[in-house]
């Protein structure tokens, strides 16, 4: 166990060095110049383009670049925006944010997602399993922005329940419409998932013993079934946080969050290549440390797997 | 120019003097004095570009902040008019060339120190010294000295070479005379400079901004205006408070103003609508279709012209555009009226005008390229010896203006049988970079906001030879003889009636066409209860009653 995640940390470093280079050049190579629209109708002084040219060294190559970049991160030092943001502010701002509402949608989805495949995968065929294969398809058809202008216009403007947009404060009552919008794709994907794996089971050898030796029904589900039709969930809710938090960009617009989506997007625009970088790191570490906690779980939920 | 963070989409400008005058209230009439006193609202922003330094300032999300934080020399009225003394006592000269100013006394920067001529003049040279890389630094170049101060890079900003650095720190053409009075010597005679004064660029600095680093000040500005800084969370709010101290004509009625961030028009118009938001300048395009926000809003949107216009600029560089009479036919061969109804649902108008006709010294209709005639076009066309090959019209197409742009291609396929379409550039950076490196291969969108009230703005940076924003490389030694004489020109009547006639060969030359003058669909909640637009279309928050 204790080789087997020193190996998997181990492995972490060639991984972390070859996204954030392959991300940095190919931010470098986005077509444009980053200061060619930045005075609007007319061309950027000279001088200012030189002076900014000079102070964050983009005469040099890409290499050199990026080398100038991982010493300075090496050093805890992020870097600055092309206005003079500390970019390791920016992140310390944002990523609560969308960590926050992922982790609602997460949540969100493991309870909806879970519940309805537990029901639909017991009784299969009646009115609720058809009702759930139906809504669920309905959800994964539509795009996550329908979803989200329809609930927010909805709910927020014609309704006034909540307001439509998220105030500063992130408050959790806040978050649980985006939350849901965010995760609303993936709620449909858990139920199919979690029925088909508790359907499968259902009929295993040891869920009959358990049955037959008259353990109550609540106990064959809860402890027997559940623990081993878990595995795929887990693997698909693991994944799905740091893919949550990627692909927040379109909820955090609707909702007016202030999320990594929207830094992201902006910095790929104006290609400011530390930027991209310094968000997407900590989105590889979050998707790398979630695989790993997934494949330790593995081992807490079927005492059969063993690492060594 | 300042130009909108989406890329152009929606320039957000002046006011029309007839629309704008009325003050634009809506609602129940005046507001509640008392009600107003520790009154708060919160309106519609977006995350500033740079940190809030006024001469490293050019698009609309900063700027707007920048004009609430500080007040300059002169004011442009709300009404579009001619602009009048705000800090300045008296600016006097007797020949447009050696102009001395005189400040009012006793007013402060939020600091608590005071207002001084010093801080003008350390400011502007800050701004005109160019290794400090301002983005407003050739603002200056009209003040004596300039040329020392600001050196230009032999071979452009991407060529091997670096600028010279410059031969002197300061402006020659800058001179204290008291603590209250300055001299400022031109170059040549200017009868325009007193007008720019009221740009952001020339905004005083307090000496605390000299003492940190620019980024630093910017990041918690220190105005003079009528609201000073608290806070700025990046991309969520920026928080403004009443100037107590203030004593200039423009007090705040209310206290707080929260300028929230939004990267979504869409969520800012819903929270427009759910009452949570209580101002934005200008409604979502998705908005305007078929008048959607009329019936959403009902009396509290309102309506405006702005002095900004949307061109089709020609690349003269290339062979295939230099003869004037296929610029013309091009020209005469858009139906703007149609473009105006069908796709801007009324909101924008058909151009008819070279200068936009709500700046002041600005003709109304001499365009006489602009209008709707196919007959003479064809006629035209066939005179300039046809078109062969294939006419592609460029815009960026990470705003809304394909629409607009493939009806233009459109007219021009129709009317005049050249094969035109028009086709996107993704995004305004790569479109920029083009047009800046004089690569453009065939007509491209464009548009202009004036920096400040007066036509000279629409001339010198567009059709002079060297001129800022002269992106086409269109020149004609007439037209620059009658501007340098036009800005020359002792008083503004006779730099405007010189003017005239500058624009008049322009005419003849056709440049560019202007295709529509921008309007301005805003909206506030219930609780306020009057509010004015200011000379931009931007809210003048010293004017808001709840």
């Amino acid at each position: 166990m204790g080789r087997y995640l020193l190996r998997r940390l181990l492995q972490l470093v060639p991984v972390f060095i070859g996204t954030t280079f392959l991300i940095y050049a190919l931010v470098w190579a986005v077509p444009g110049d980053p200061f060619a629209g930045k005075c609007g109708e007319r061309r950027c002084p000279d001088q200012y383009i030189a002076f900014m040219t000079e102070k964050y060294h983009l005469d040099q190559n890409v290499f050199v670049q990026y080398a100038n970049y991982m010493k300075n991160l090496l050093q805890g030092d992020f870097g600055t925006t092309f206005s003079q943001r500390e970019i390791s502010d920016i992140i310390l701002t944002s990523y609560p944010n969308t960590l926050k509402l992922a982790l609602v949608a997460l949540a969100i989805e493991a309870v909806i997602g879970l519940g309805a495949g537990v029901l639909t995968g017991l009784r299969r065929n009646g009115f609720l399993d058809n009702l759930v294969l139906v809504s669920t398809l309905f959800l994964i058809a539509l795009p996550v922005f329908v979803v989200g202008f329809v609930l927010q216009w909805l709910l927020g403007v014609q309704w006034g329940i909540i307001k439509p947009t998220v105030s500063s404060e992130m408050r959790l009552s806040e978050l649980i419409v985006p939350g849901f919008v965010l995760g609303s794709a993936s709620v449909a994907y858990i139920a199919r998932v979690a029925r088909t794996s508790i359907a499968e089971n259902r009929r295993a050898d040891y869920v009959r013993t358990a049955i037959a030796k008259g353990l109550p029904m609540r106990r064959v589900v809860g402890v027997h079934l559940l623990r081993n039709s878990l595995i795929p969930v887990v693997t698909l809710l693991g994944t799905d946080l740091g893919a949550l938090m990627g692909g927040a960009i379109v909820t955090e617009g609707i909702f007016g969050i202030n999320g990594i989506g929207r830094q992201v997007f902006r910095a790929i625009v104006t290609k400011e290549s530390a930027t991209v970088v310094g968000i997407v790191v900590v989105l590889v570490l979050v998707y790398l440390v979630m695989n790993l906690l997934v494949d330790l779980l593995y081992a807490a939920l079927d005492p059969r797997i063993r690492y060594e | 120019m300042r130009v909108s963070k989406r890329a152009t989409s929606a320039i957000a400008l002046s006011a029309a003097a007839a629309l704008v005058a009325s003050g634009c209230s809506s609602g129940d009439g005046d507001g509640n004095a008392a009600a107003s006193k520790d009154g708060a609202i919160v309106i519609h922003g977006v995350q500033p570009e740079n940190p809030l330094v006024p001469s490293n300032t050019t698009e609309t999300g900063g700027g707007k902040v920048i004009d609430w934080l500080f007040t300059g020399l002169v004011e442009y009225p709300n009404d579009g008019g001619a602009p009048r003394n705000a800090l300045a006592e008296s600016i006097d000269s007797k020949d447009s060339k050696v102009f001395t100013i005189k400040i009012k006394k006793g007013t402060k920067f939020h600091d608590g120190t005071e207002v001084k001529a010093k801080n003008f003049i350390d400011a502007w040279n800050w701004a005109a010294y160019s290794p400090n890389g301002a983005q407003n630094g050739t603002f200056f170049s009209d003040i004596a000295g300039f040329d020392k101060t600001y050196t230009e890079d032999p071979d452009g900003a991407d060529g091997p070479q670096k600028a010279p650095p410059p031969t002197a720190k300061e402006l020659s053409g800058l001179k204290v005379i008291d603590e209250q009075t300055f001299e400022v010597t031109l170059a040549a005679p200017t009868a325009v400079f007193p007008t720019k004064l009221g740009y952001s660029a020339f905004m005083p600095l307090p000496d605390a901004f000299f003492t940190m680093k620019p980024e630093e000040f910017g990041k918690k500005p220190i105005g003079n205006g009528p609201v000073k800084f608290v806070s700025w969370e990046d991309n969520v709010l920026i928080k403004l408070t009443r100037f107590d101290d203030y004593n200039l004509r423009d007090k705040m009625k209310i206290k707080d103003v929260d300028v929230k961030l939004y990267q979504d028009e869409t969520a800012a118009y819903n929270d427009l609508l759910a009452n949570n938001l209580d101002f934005m300048e200008t409604v979502p395009t998705s908005a305007l279709a078929g008048d959607k926000w009329k019936t959403d809003l009902g009396d509290r949107g309102l309506s405006t012209t702005t002095p900004s216009t949307a061109l089709i600029a020609f690349p003269i560089y290339d062979k295939r555009f230099q003869n004037p009479k296929l610029r013309r036919a091009v020209s005469l061969s858009i139906n703007r009226q149609e473009i105006s109804d069908k796709i801007f649902f009324g909101t924008r108008k058909p151009a008819d005008s070279w200068a936009n006709p709500l700046t002041p010294g600005a003709k109304p209709g001499n365009c006489t390229a602009c209008k709707f005639d196919p007959t003479t076009a064809k006629q035209l066309l066939t005179e300039a010896g046809g078109f062969t090959g294939e006419m592609v019209f460029y815009y960026n197409a990470d705003s809304s203006h394909k629409d607009w742009m493939d009806a233009v291609a459109q007219q021009v396929k129709t009317n005049l049988g050249i094969e035109a379409r028009a086709e996107g550039v993704p995004t305004f950076a790569v479109f920029r970079q083009n047009i800046n490196a004089h690569k453009m291969t065939g007509p491209y969108r464009a548009a202009w906001q004036q920096d400040y009230p007066d036509v000279e703005n629409w001339v010198n940076p567009l059709y002079v030879k060297g001129g800022s924003s002269n992106d086409g490389l269109y020149s004609n030694p007439q037209v620059d003889a009658l501007a340098k004489q036009a800005s020359a020109a002792p008083s503004l009547e006779a730099s405007h009636e010189a003017f005239s006639k500058a624009v008049e060969l322009v005419d003849q030359d056709v440049p560019s066409i202007p295709i529509y003058f921008y309007g301005q669909q805003s909206g506030h909640s219930e609780k306020i209860k009057k509010l004015e637009l200011n000379n931009v279309g931007e809210l003048d928050i010293t004017s808001v009653e709840l």
